[in-house]
């Protein structure tokens, strides 16, 4: 994966841009010594990395908006960070950029249980949100698995997903409202505490942007009140495909889960190893979780498990206790980790039709073999959104860049059965170079139209989204 | 004209010179009146794919919305955001087409629980200004591949590109629904009451206030049975109740929401006014005198009928935003369709139109 060379002539200044960031922020906001940037150098596509320039951490808009307008004017490219945990190396910088963090934008700043909202700084981590509304039993749907680490900065730049959107869609669906700051230095708020736009839909526009249009300091984000109750239910077949039936059939049903998850032989295996949670010896697992009253409850499983019953399941287990429940999502919640514990992996994210899955499952079993390297699947299933774990060994030289190849042909694979290259990583830098495939040079161009609007001199986060030869002029004439 | 394909359609827009007023079914005339060549795209029609097991359905822009309901139905599947029809409001005929929709980001009373058009929305086909086919999104429910243009020509009302393919989430039907109606309640109580019930883990699909506050919820049937009775219960302390537990009553209860039927053959401008919930009260109190209003959205969406050519935009004080939806000719030129943002989106959704319609010829001045 290419980055653009450095810009000399910003590196030769890193002193001036340094003095002229810290003459507009107060003290110990701006990062530079060597050291202390290199904490900076990556995110969680950590097998890519490059110190800043230098980094800002702001603590308010209008510090925003002060260290953009420097930038804007001394013509530094920024890379804005949340919490730094992107897959696809959104957030890993250049040499001679400024990385803009929102960690201390960390705040609540309204919450409104009757009009069902709360407004947070964008800094704020996406269970925290969860944390300050929990206590009147409301929460935040979107659940991207880095709930914990990763900020609603970072989920808003990448329209982040998660296990329950199948029910309650993902950030964009549950986004009300941003203040944000344009590279120039320009405050505006986009949309707010009503529904719709009053224009042009701005809001969805920023909402998957990848930090490319402007920074995002605060955003009100819809409260949803806590279900009275949920619980899984645990579903063993000897055959993918079979699996990918009983998750069409469910869809079709009636039924609508909040999760249908699918595990693999090989995350199966793997997870029971690490984690010890009871799961069957199968060829392919699903997980699928119901909310409601018990008897809600009960009625929505029955309906399930009479379908699954016709698929000739190795295994029906439904959760009789909150710690079985916890047991069944034991295995699943572990299976990145314990890949993790066995290899170096690749966690791709397309996405595709679930009428594929079964096709799909089959051609990355044979890329498997053909690249000689093993694959874990384990994915969210009813919306197709899938996640093979490539794995690979980082100390061995040529392999990282065999796993990228083989990750490639399955986000070529997924593109052409009628999917798309990533469901809700984003584009970063590691999808980068395959936008050709899903996208014409008409649909790309219209798309980098639109950050000339927001961006003209192509400052924020230039390096991103767009293959680099695309977007090559547009970053050459902003030099 | 009238193209046939989209290859028509991209030789259509190149070909000419003057501004185009883009039409569906025409039965959406909304927005500053648009002067030019009316290009209809209901001869783009066709369901292209249809998959209930992956919940999606891909059609031409100008397939109607009885074709794609009629084909939904067959599954027992259906358009989650209940699309709102605007012939009873608004008078007019025609056929109302997919596109046509999702121009207007046409959404109904469910939007409350389920999001809008745009929520629904996975991808377009469009063609922009300058004759250029472009597409974005596609047909699967989690895509995050480059900028969401998806959102943006969802409710842009043809100003950036004329649709020329659609592909939607839908939802299966629920096996039955009710709806609960609470009389005699102020704005206010209204307001209060529908928070609370929206507040509740008993998933409500509807929460609107005609005359009545009404409360839908829909679901299995026992548990529908269940729900309505907890909410009940919740709700005991703001008068009396009754109950529609009849499907296909409580159904139309909502399509008249929906449609706005209520103010349908009633004199006066029709206005939408999208707001915080617990400022609707103030708002309507207002309004300019002799408005009639109902809230929709527990209170979200007002739908106000005024006086002719008076402009309720007053009672907003920055709070939310108010398009006009029907009006007569004089009031339509007078009065802006849409309310103007503030100086910094103006500028940035202009710079967009210019991208997309350099020559300024898709329903020019149509949102303003």
């Amino acid at each position: 994966m290419d980055m653009p060379p450095p810009d000399q002539f910003i590196l030769s200044r890193k002193a001036e841009i340094v003095a002229r960031l810290q003459s507009v922020l107060p003290k110990n906001t701006v990062i530079h010594a060597e050291s202390e940037v290199r904490a900076y150098e990556c995110d969680a596509l950590s097998a890519y990395r490059c110190p800043p320039l230098c980094a800002v951490l702001p603590a308010s808009t209008e510090e925003v908006a002060a260290a953009l307008r420097v930038c804007h004017e001394m013509g530094v490219p920024v890379v804005p960070r949340g919490s730094g945990t992107s897959l696809a190396g959104g957030a890993l910088p250049t040499a001679d950029c400024v990385i803009l963090g929102v960690a201390r934008l960390n705040n609540v700043v309204e919450t409104n249980y009757g009009d069902r909202y709360i407004r947070v700084q964008s800094g704020r981590t996406n269970l925290s949100v969860t944390g300050a509304v929990e206590a009147e039993d409301f929460f935040y749907a979107p659940d991207p698995s880095s709930q914990l680490a990763c900020a609603i900065a970072g989920n808003i730049a990448m329209n982040s997903g998660g296990a329950h959107c199948l029910k309650y869609g993902v950030t964009t669906n549950n986004l009300l409202g941003v203040k944000i700051v344009l590279m120039d230095g320009t405050i505006t708020d986009i949309g707010g505490t009503h529904l719709d736009a009053a224009g042009l839909d701005l809001l969805g526009l920023i909402c998957g942007s990848e930090g490319q249009l402007g920074v995002v300091t605060e955003a009100t984000l819809r409260i949803l009140r806590k279900p009275e109750g949920a619980r899984p239910v645990l579903m063993a077949f000897n055959d993918n495909e079979v699996a990918g039936a009983c998750v069409a059939d469910i869809i079709k049903a009636g039924v609508l889960p909040v999760a249908i998850e699918f595990m693999d032989r090989l995350c199966i295996e793997t997870s029971e190893n690490y984690a010890q949670a009871g799961y069957p010896d199968c060829e392919a697992l699903l997980i699928v979780e119901v909310e409601g009253s018990p008897s809600e409850i009960d009625e929505q499983l029955a309906v399930i498990l009479s379908i699954a019953r016709k698929h000739s399941p190795v295994e029906l287990r439904e959760a009789k206790s909150a710690e079985e429940a916890a047991r069944i999502w034991l295995g699943r919640k572990s299976a990145f980790g314990a890949i993790g514990q066995i290899s170096d992996y690749m966690c791709l994210d397309g996405t595709i039709p679930v009428s594929s899955l079964p096709m799909v499952l089959r051609r990355i079993g044979e890329l498997s073999k053909e690249y000689g390297l093993r694959v874990g699947n384990v994915f969210h299933a009813g919306d197709g959104n899938m996640h093979p774990l490539i794995c690979y060994d980082a100390n061995k030289p040529g392999d990282l860049e065999l796993c990228e190849e083989m990750g490639a042909e399955i986000l070529k694979l997924c593109v052409d059965v009628g999917g798309c290259l990533t469901g809700e990583h984003g584009v970063g830098i590691e999808k980068r170079d395959l936008m050709v495939h899903q996208f014409s040079p008409q649909d790309l161009e219209i798309q980098m139209a639109v950050k000339d609007v927001f961006d003209p001199s192509w400052l924020l986060n230039p390096a991103k989204v767009f293959p680099l030869n695309v977007s090559q002029s547009r970053r050459h004439a902003a030099e | 004209m009238n193209p046939q394909t989209e290859l028509e359609l991209v030789d259509a827009i190149t070909g000419t010179k003057g501004p185009l007023r883009i039409i569906g079914g025409g039965t959406r005339d909304i927005g500053n009146p648009v002067v030019g060549e009316t290009l209809c795209t209901s001869s783009l029609s066709g369901i292209a794919l249809y998959e209930p097991g992956a919940l999606t359905i891909v059609a031409k822009a100008g397939t109607s919305m009885n074709e794609i309901e009629a084909a939904l139905d067959v599954e027992n599947q259906r358009l989650a955001f209940e699309p709102m029809d605007h012939r009873t409001l608004l008078g007019t005929n025609g056929t109302p087409t997919i596109g046509g929709v999702v121009a207007t980001n046409a959404s109904g009373s469910r939007r409350i629980a389920v999001g809008a058009c745009r929520d629904h929305l996975l991808g377009v086909r469009f063609v922009d200004g300058t004759g250029t086919t472009i597409k974005n999104g596609g047909r699967v429910m989690k895509n995050v591949t480059g900028y969401d243009l998806v959102k943006l020509l969802a409710g842009s009302y043809g100003t950036l590109g004329v649709l020329s393919e659609v592909s939607l989430k839908v939802l299966p039907k629920p096996e039955t629904s009710a709806t609960l109606k609470i009389h005699g309640l102020t704005d206010t109580q209204s307001v209060y009451a529908l928070s609370m019930a929206l507040g509740s883990p008993f998933e409500v699909t509807g929460a609107a206030r005609s005359d009545d506050t009404l409360i839908r919820i829909e679901g299995f049937a026992t548990s529908v049975a269940y729900r309505l009775a907890q909410l009940k219960l919740l709700l005991a302390g703001f008068g009396d109740m009754t109950v529609v537990t009849d499907p296909s009553a409580s159904q139309a209860i909502w399509t008249d929401i929906t449609n706005v039927a209520t103010f349908a053959t009633r004199a006066g401008d029709i206005w939408r006014i999208s707001v915080k919930p617990s400022d609707a009260p103030t708002i309507i109190t207002a309004m300019p005198a002799g408005t009639k209003t109902m809230m929709d959205w527990g209170g979200g969406l007002i739908w106000a009928q005024t006086p002719a050519g008076t402009d309720p935009r007053i009672a907003l004080s920055a709070k939310g935003h108010a398009t006009l939806i029907r009006a007569d000719a004089k009031t339509r030129a007078a009065l802006p369709a849409f309310q103007p943002e503030n100086p910094i989106l103006t500028a940035l959704s202009q710079g967009i139109r210019t991208r997309f319609d350099p020559r300024g010829i898709l329903n020019p001045g149509l949102m303003g």
